[in-house]
C-alpha cells in the first residue's frame, strides 16, 4: 500500500471517479490540493468568482450527464458558492463542492478566512461532510460521488481542513461504498403501476406532465413511447423542457404562470394529470385548490417527500422515472391498452382549437427589437441544435417559450432557485463539457452583470460561449409585475446606467456585437454565432415588452393574462 | 392535529441533531420534546422526539427526516402500542404548613423527594407527559419554584415497532 497525503488522496478518488474537469478558485488552505491537481491530467478551469465555479459545475454536469465538481478554499471562497450550490440542490443537479477548511485545531476560534460551512449549507445540500481525519478522506470523498449522483441528485459539500490535505495514510482504491441506511427507491411498486394502468384505461382526457427528474433518469425515451401508447398530450416543467420533442404534435408548451394558453386549459380540463419527475411547484400549479380541478393524479418521483406535498395524490409511485416508465410501458404491451388518434379526437381536437385560437404571440414592427424576435431567430440560425442556458426573468421566459427544445440536457436554467447570474458559468461548464456543441447564454441586461467577469474566463481558455443579451434596460420581470400590479412605480428597477457590453466584452478580448433595430438582429446573430471565440451580443430590445401569457401570483391557471 | 412520538436511530455524528432541528425550523414544522442519547451501539443514538401536526404534515414529517442521510431507521411510535417515559425535577416551595400536603401528593404519585431545603423540597417524578401535568397542576398552587423536565423517550411495546 501506498502511503499518499490527503491532497493526493483527494486527486486519486477524482480520477477514480472518472472526474476529467474541476472548477475553481485557489487560496490559503487549498494550495497542497491545487498543487496536486496541477499535476495530473485534470482539466482545470480557473474562474473569476466562486459563485461562477459551482454554477459552472452545474452546468457541466447537466450537459455531460454525470457529476460537475468544484474546488475553492475557506471563508469567502465557500460561503461565495452559496448561491451555486442552492440552485443545484433545487433543481437536483449532482456537484461535488470541495471547500478548504482551516486547520481542525483552529476550527471554532474564528480563525482567519474561516467560515462554518457545513452549518452554512446543511439546508441546501443533499448532504455534506467535515472531513476529521486523512484516514476518513478517500471513504469521504466516494460517498459524496455516491451521494451526489443517486436517487434524487443533488449538491454535496465536502469541506477540507488544511491539516487533513497535509496529512499522509496509506491508501489503497476503495472497493465500493457501503451506506447500508441510504437506500433510494428506483423500482416502482407494482400494485401501484396496476392502479396507474386502471386508471390510464378509464380515461377520457389524459395529460402528460413531465419534469427535470424525465432528463435526470435519461428516459426522454420511454416518455415519448408512453406518449404514443397514450395518444396523450405532454406538458413539461421549465426543468423538463427537451424531456419531450419541442416540435411533436402531442406537444402542449409549458404549463404555469408562463405557461401556453392550451397547455394550462388542457390541465384544467384534463381527467387524469399523470406527473413524471415534477414537484407540483408552485410556479406550475398557481392556485392549489383550483389546480387540475377534474383530474385523478399519478405523480411518478424518486424522491417520496415530493408526493402528496403540495397536490393530492390517487396513484403515488416512487421509483426512477424510467425505471417507472418502461413497467407502465410493458404493462400497456401486456394488457393491449391502446388508444389511437381517433380514440382521442374529441380531446386532442379540443386542443387544437386552443392552440389556433390563443397561440403564443408577438408583432415586430420595423421600429423596435422584440426580444421573442431574437430568440425565434436564434432558433432558426441554431436550428435547435444549441445548448441554451438562461439567466432568469424575462429571457429566461422568453428562451423556454420560443427555443423549441427537442431533446434533452439541452436547456440549462436556474428553474427552483431562479438564481440570477447563472447562466454565462452555467454556459461554461456545459461548454467544457461538450466542447463541439454550439453553447448560448440567453441573459438580461441585469442579470449578465451577476457573473461578468467571466468573461475573463471564456477568453482564458478561449470557450466560444455566445452570450445572446435582451437588452430593456429594465430589471424586466420586476418591472413587469410593477405594470401590471403596482400601477408602473418602477422601484429601483430602470437600470438607467448599464456599460455598453459590447465594448465590455471587448475589453476583455471578446467580440462584442450590438443590435438597435430589427433588420440588425439576423446579421449580428448569424456574426456572433459563426465567430470562432466567445461572443457578446447586445440586442437593444422593446423596454417595456411583457411575459404572456401571465397567470398573477395565487391565481388559477386558467385565468390567464393574455395581452 | 395528533401528538406522533417519532424514534430515529441515526448514526452518532456531529452535526446530525443540528440536521434534524434544522429540518424542524427550515421547514415550519414543531418540536415538543426532543431526546437523544447513545443506544447498546456507541455508532448509533436514539432520538425521541414528540411533535404535533394532522396527517399530511406528520406524513412529510416523517418522508423529510427519512431523506436525511443519517437517518438509519425511523419509528412512529404513535402507529401502534408504545410506552412513553418522561422525567421532570420540580423544586417547589416547602413552608412548614405546605409539608404534610406536599409528601401526600409525592406518595399519591409515587415519586420521590430527592433533595430538601429550609424552604423547599425537589420532586423526582417519572410517567407519561399526562401524568407530568397532573403534578404540577397539583403543586402549582404550593408555589413552583423551578422545572426541569427530559421530554418524552418511549419505545414500541413489540420486538421493533412499525418503521415508516
Amino acid at each position: 500500500m501506498k502511503t499518499l497525503t490527503g491532497a493526493q488522496i483527494i486527486t486519486e478518488v477524482l480520477k477514480e471517479e472518472g472526474v476529467d474537469t474541476v472548477f475553481g478558485y485557489p487560496g490559503g488552505v487549498v494550495i497542497d490540493v491545487f498543487d496536486e491537481l496541477y499535476k495530473t491530467d485534470i482539466k482545470h478551469i480557473l474562474v473569476r468568482h466562486e459563485q461562477a465555479a459551482a454554477h459552472a459545475a452545474d452546468g457541466y454536469a447537466r450537459a455531460k450527464g454525470s457529476v460537475g465538481v468544484c474546488l475553492v478554499t475557506s471563508g469567502p471562497g465557500a460561503t461565495n458558492t452559496v448561491s451555486g450550490i442552492a440552485s443545484a440542490y433545487l433543481d437536483s443537479i449532482p456537484i461535488v463542492v470541495m471547500t478548504g477548511q482551516v486547520p481542525t485545531p483552529l476550527i471554532g476560534n474564528d480563525a482567519f478566512q474561516e467560515v462554518d460551512i457545513v452549518g452554512i449549507t446543511r439546508p441546501c445540500t443533499k448532504h455534506n461532510y467535515l472531513v476529521r481525519s486523512t484516514n476518513d478522506l478517500a471513504r469521504v470523498l466516494k460517498e459524496a460521488f455516491h451521494v451526489a449522483r443517486s436517487g434524487r441528485p443533488g449538491p454535496v459539500l465536502v469541506d477540507l481542513p488544511k491539516d487533513v490535505s497535509q496529512g499522509k495514510t496509506k491508501y489503497k482504491p476503495l472497493p465500493e461504498i457501503r451506506m447500508p441506511a441510504y437506500n433510494p427507491t428506483y423500482k416502482p411498486n407494482v400494485k401501484q403501476l396496476q392502479k396507474a394502468i386502471e386508471l390510464i384505461k378509464g380515461s377520457e382526457r389524459p395529460v402528460i406532465f413531465s419534469g427535470g427528474g424525465v432528463i435526470l433518469s435519461n428516459a426522454s425515451r420511454e416518455l415519448a413511447q408512453f406518449a404514443r401508447k397514450l395518444n396523450a398530450p405532454v406538458t413539461a416543467s421549465l426543468m423538463g423542457l427537451g424531456g419531450f420533442p419541442g416540435t411533436d404534435p402531442l406537444w402542449l408548451g409549458m404549463p404555469g404562470m408562463h405557461g401556453t394558453y392550451r397547455a394550462n386549459m388542457s390541465i384544467g380540463a384534463c381527467d387524469l394529470l399523470i406527473g413524471i419527475g415534477v414537484r407540483f411547484d408552485d410556479r406550475v400549479t398557481g392556485k392549489l385548490d383550483t389546480f387540475a380541478p377534474h383530474a385523478k393524479i399519478i405523480h411518478i418521483d424518486i424522491d417520496p417527500t415530493s408526493i402528496s406535498k403540495n397536490v393530492p395524490v390517487a396513484v403515488p409511485i416512487v421509483a426512477d422515472c424510467k425505471m417507472a416508465l418502461r413497467a407502465l410501458n410493458r404493462l400497456l404491451t401486456e394488457k393491449k391498452v391502446k388508444f389511437t388518434k381517433k380514440s382521442r379526437k374529441l380531446w386532442l381536437q379540443r386542443i387544437e382549437k386552443w392552440k389556433k385560437t390563443t397561440p403564443l404571440r408577438y408583432e415586430q414592427k420595423d421600429d423596435v427589437i422584440k426580444p421573442q424576435y431574437v430568440i425565434e431567430k436564434l432558433y432558426e440560425l441554431t436550428k435547435g441544435n444549441a445548448i441554451i442556458t438562461t439567466e432568469v426573468g424575462q429571457n429566461q421566459m422568453w428562451a423556454a417559450q420560443y427555443y423549441h427544445f427537442e431533446r434533452p440536457n439541452c436547456f440549462i436554467t436556474s428553474g427552483g432557485l431562479g438564481c440570477m447570474g447563472f447562466g454565462f458559468p452555467a454556459a461554461i461548464g456545459a461548454q467544457v463539457a461538450c466542447p463541439d456543441k454550439m453553447v448560448v447564454d440567453v441573459a438580461g441586461d441585469g442579470s449578465i452583470q451577476m457573473n461578468i467577469q467571466e468573461l475573463a474566463t471564456v477568453v482564458q481558455y478561449q470557450l466560444p460561449v455566445k452570450v445572446v443579451i435582451l437588452n430593456n434596460r429594465y430589471l424586466g420581470m420586476v418591472r413587469q409585475w410593477q405594470q401590471l400590479f403596482y400601477e408602473r412605480r418602477y422601484a429601483a428597477t430602470d437600470l438607467e446606467c448599464s456599460p455598453d457590453f459590447a465594448r465590455v466584452a471587448e475589453a476583455y478580448g471578446a467580440l462584442g456585437l450590438k443590435a438597435t433595430k430589427p433588420s440588425e438582429v439576423e446579421a449580428v446573430l448569424k456574426q456572433g454565432l459563426e465567430s470562432p471565440g466567445p461572443a457578446f451580443m447586445d440586442f437593444w430590445v422593446a423596454r417595456e415588452e411583457c411575459v404572456y401569457p401571465m397567470v398573477p401570483a395565487g391565481a388559477s391557471i386558467t385565468d390567464m393574462l393574455l395581452a | 392535529m395528533r401528538k406522533h412520538i417519532i424514534s430515529l436511530l441515526v448514526d452518532n455524528e456531529p452535526g446530525v441533531l443540528a440536521r434534524v432541528s434544522g429540518l424542524f425550523s427550515g421547514r415550519g414544522f414543531n418540536i415538543e420534546s426532543l431526546c437523544v442519547a447513545e443506544t447498546m451501539d456507541a455508532s448509533v443514538s436514539r432520538i425521541t422526539l414528540v411533535t404535533r401536526g394532522n396527517e399530511s404534515v406528520a406524513e412529510q414529517i416523517k418522508k423529510q427526516l427519512n431523506k436525511l442521510i443519517n437517518v438509519i431507521k425511523l419509528y412512529d411510535l404513535t402507529s401502534a402500542e408504545y410506552v412513553e417515559r418522561e422525567m421532570a425535577l420540580i423544586k417547589v416551595k416547602a413552608k412548614a404548613e405546605h409539608r404534610a400536603e406536599i409528601l401526600r401528593i409525592v406518595d399519591i404519585f409515587r415519586c420521590k423527594v430527592v433533595d430538601v431545603g429550609s424552604g423547599h423540597y425537589t420532586i423526582e417524578v417519572t410517567g407519561t407527559m399526562e401524568k407530568l401535568q397532573a403534578i404540577l397542576g397539583l403543586l402549582k398552587p404550593l408555589g413552583l419554584q423551578e422545572i426541569a423536565r427530559t421530554g418524552a423517550i418511549a419505545l414500541a411495546r413489540d420486538k421493533k415497532g412499525k418503521a415508516t
